[in-house]
């Protein structure tokens, strides 16, 4: 089995790594990049704590081998906060709202709302509870975190 | 877990796809979004040595007004057939759809075609597909061939294609005048496959009487269903004299190979299901009659 060669940007930064056409993108980040922010929960698509960016658009990093995204522009969980570690708005509001206890998922939700939001800056409850359906957290509930979007919506359109 | 070791291919167009597919065999498969393969792979419940990756062909992206109707490329991610304003147009059965196939992560990746190669019964597209009469543009390595859904989705997870053959395209008659759409389903959680689906489109004629109708059924059998006898019995009728409870009713009576599984007895589904189809043809119809009202 032949290894492939993969140039991506990763928050921005160009990275190119040989590897074999089985890493995940995930795996990719995690281990080539060493950016660990990114976890895997399943690693078949169903809790969401691998969600990235790919070109903007939300996607499981768990459900792309790193080879197809080739030439794309990847944000994970590090690339969403400001440069000096200043938490971005939606990270605050997880942590204002008690969204979260142990971490696991977080990196997951932070991603996927942070896309949700840009697309739908005023989402009805309803749109909330679908968006955060995607993502699994196995200990702290769901009320925290939906109070969360509701928190970093009402923030991004103060801004 | 991590899949198992295969090489990369990415065509560049459907003839060196095919070609790679017959030279390569039965180790080789179609990637496409690999929102079902991908989990497939990772689960070990399947391995190939080789991965055809369809998504860089050109030929597979876009979606076209055709003859009134909407012809889709088999690599259109779901995201893009949800908000696509041709789809909303000539099929919106497929744009209702769309916000039911799994999260809204899972449809920035997953291709219409990948869901309709892959054929699950439990799946939102191929039951739009049958309902629908969408007709598949495949590719083989000796030329092209179209194929309607009807025969198309063959069994469980399979389809009339050969393992050198792929899909291209899928092109979605308009439905015209007085029409009305709906889908209803019921999944335990949201974005979870349905227990049971049905997707109905309904056309009315000036006088209310149902002038076509088409009722595509999720989970309900091996493949995507399609009662024609029900649909059948109702055409002609006037609209305010049918009782959605029997359109439900008539859609599960020629059903043969309901399914029973964890997640609900053949028994079960075929009650949810019904219900579903009363519920859609209800919305149909209240959506129909709001078009240009006679
Ligand atoms: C958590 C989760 C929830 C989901 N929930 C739902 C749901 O509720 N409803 C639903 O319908 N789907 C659901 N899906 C599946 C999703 O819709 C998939 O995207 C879709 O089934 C397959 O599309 P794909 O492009 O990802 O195809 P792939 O995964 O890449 O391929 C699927 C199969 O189709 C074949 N194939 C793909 N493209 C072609 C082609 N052009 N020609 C020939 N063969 C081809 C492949 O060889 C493979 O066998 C879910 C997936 C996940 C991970
Ligand atoms: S690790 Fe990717 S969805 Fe669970
Ligand atoms: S915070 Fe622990 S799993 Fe969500």
């Amino acid at each position: 089995m032949s290894d492939v060669q993969v140039e991506l940007t990763v928050n921005g930064q160009a990275r190119t790594a040989t590897v074999q056409p089985r890493l995940t993108l995930a795996d990719f980040l995690r281990e080539e990049c060493r950016l660990t922010g990114t976890h895997l929960g399943c690693e078949h698509g169903v809790c969401g704590a691998c969600t990235v960016l790919v070109d903007g658009e939300a996607v499981r990093s768990c459900l792309v081998f790193a080879v197809q995204a080739a030439g794309s522009e990847v944000t994970t969980v590090e690339g969403l906060g400001g440069p000096d570690g200043e938490l971005s708005p939606v990270q605050a509001a997880l942590r204002d709202c008690h969204g979260l206890q142990c971490g696991f998922c977080t990196p997951g939700f932070v991603v996927s709302i942070t896309a949700f939001l840009r697309d739908n800056p005023r989402p009805t409850d309803q749109e909330t509870r679908e968006a955060l359906s995607g993502t699994l957290c196995r200990c702290t509930g769901y009320q925290g975190i939906l109070r969360a979007v509701q928190q970093a919506a009402g923030a991004e359109t103060a801004r | 877990m991590k899949p198992a070791a295969f090489d990369y291919h990415a065509p560049g167009t459907v003839e060196e796809a095919v070609a790679l597919l017959a030279e390569l065999g039965d180790d080789a498969k179609v990637l496409a979004g690999g929102q079902s393969l991908i989990p497939m792979l990772a689960l070990r419940l399947t391995a190939f040595d080789h991965l055809v990756d369809v998504c860089r062909i050109p030929e597979l992206q876009g979606v076209q007004q055709r003859d009134g109707g909407v012809r889709i490329g088999a690599a259109v991610r779901h995201a893009q057939v949800g908000t696509s304003p041709e789809v909303a147009a000539a099929a919106p059965l497929l744009t209702l759809a769309t916000p039911l196939v799994g999260h809204f992560q899972i449809r920035n990746r997953g291709t219409l075609g990948g869901a309709i190669a892959h054929a699950d019964p439990a799946a939102e597209y191929p039951a739009a597909a049958l309902a629908l009469d969408a007709t598949m543009d495949i590719a083989s390595p000796t030329g092209r061939r179209t194929l309607t859904a009807q025969e198309f989705f063959t069994d469980l997870w399979t389809t009339a294609m050969e393992p050198d053959e792929m899909l291209v395209g899928v092109t979605f008659p308009a439905w015209g005048g007085r029409s009305g759409f709906a889908v209803e389903e019921f999944a335990r959680r949201h974005g979870d496959y349905a227990i049971a689906g049905a997707e109905v489109a309904v056309e009315l004629d000036e006088t209310d009487r149902v002038r076509r109708c088409a009722i595509g059924l999720v989970a309900l059998g091996p493949t995507p269903e399609r009662p024609r006898e029900a649909e059948a019995e109702l055409v002609g009728r006037p609209v305010s004299e049918i009782d959605p409870a029997e359109v439900g009713r008539l859609a599960m009576a020629g059903l043969t190979a309901v399914t029973s599984d964890g997640n609900g007895s053949a028994d079960y589904r075929r009650r949810v299901g019904a219900a579903m189809v009363a519920r859609a043809w209800t919305r149909a119809v209240a959506d129909a009659s709001t078009e240009g009202a006679a």
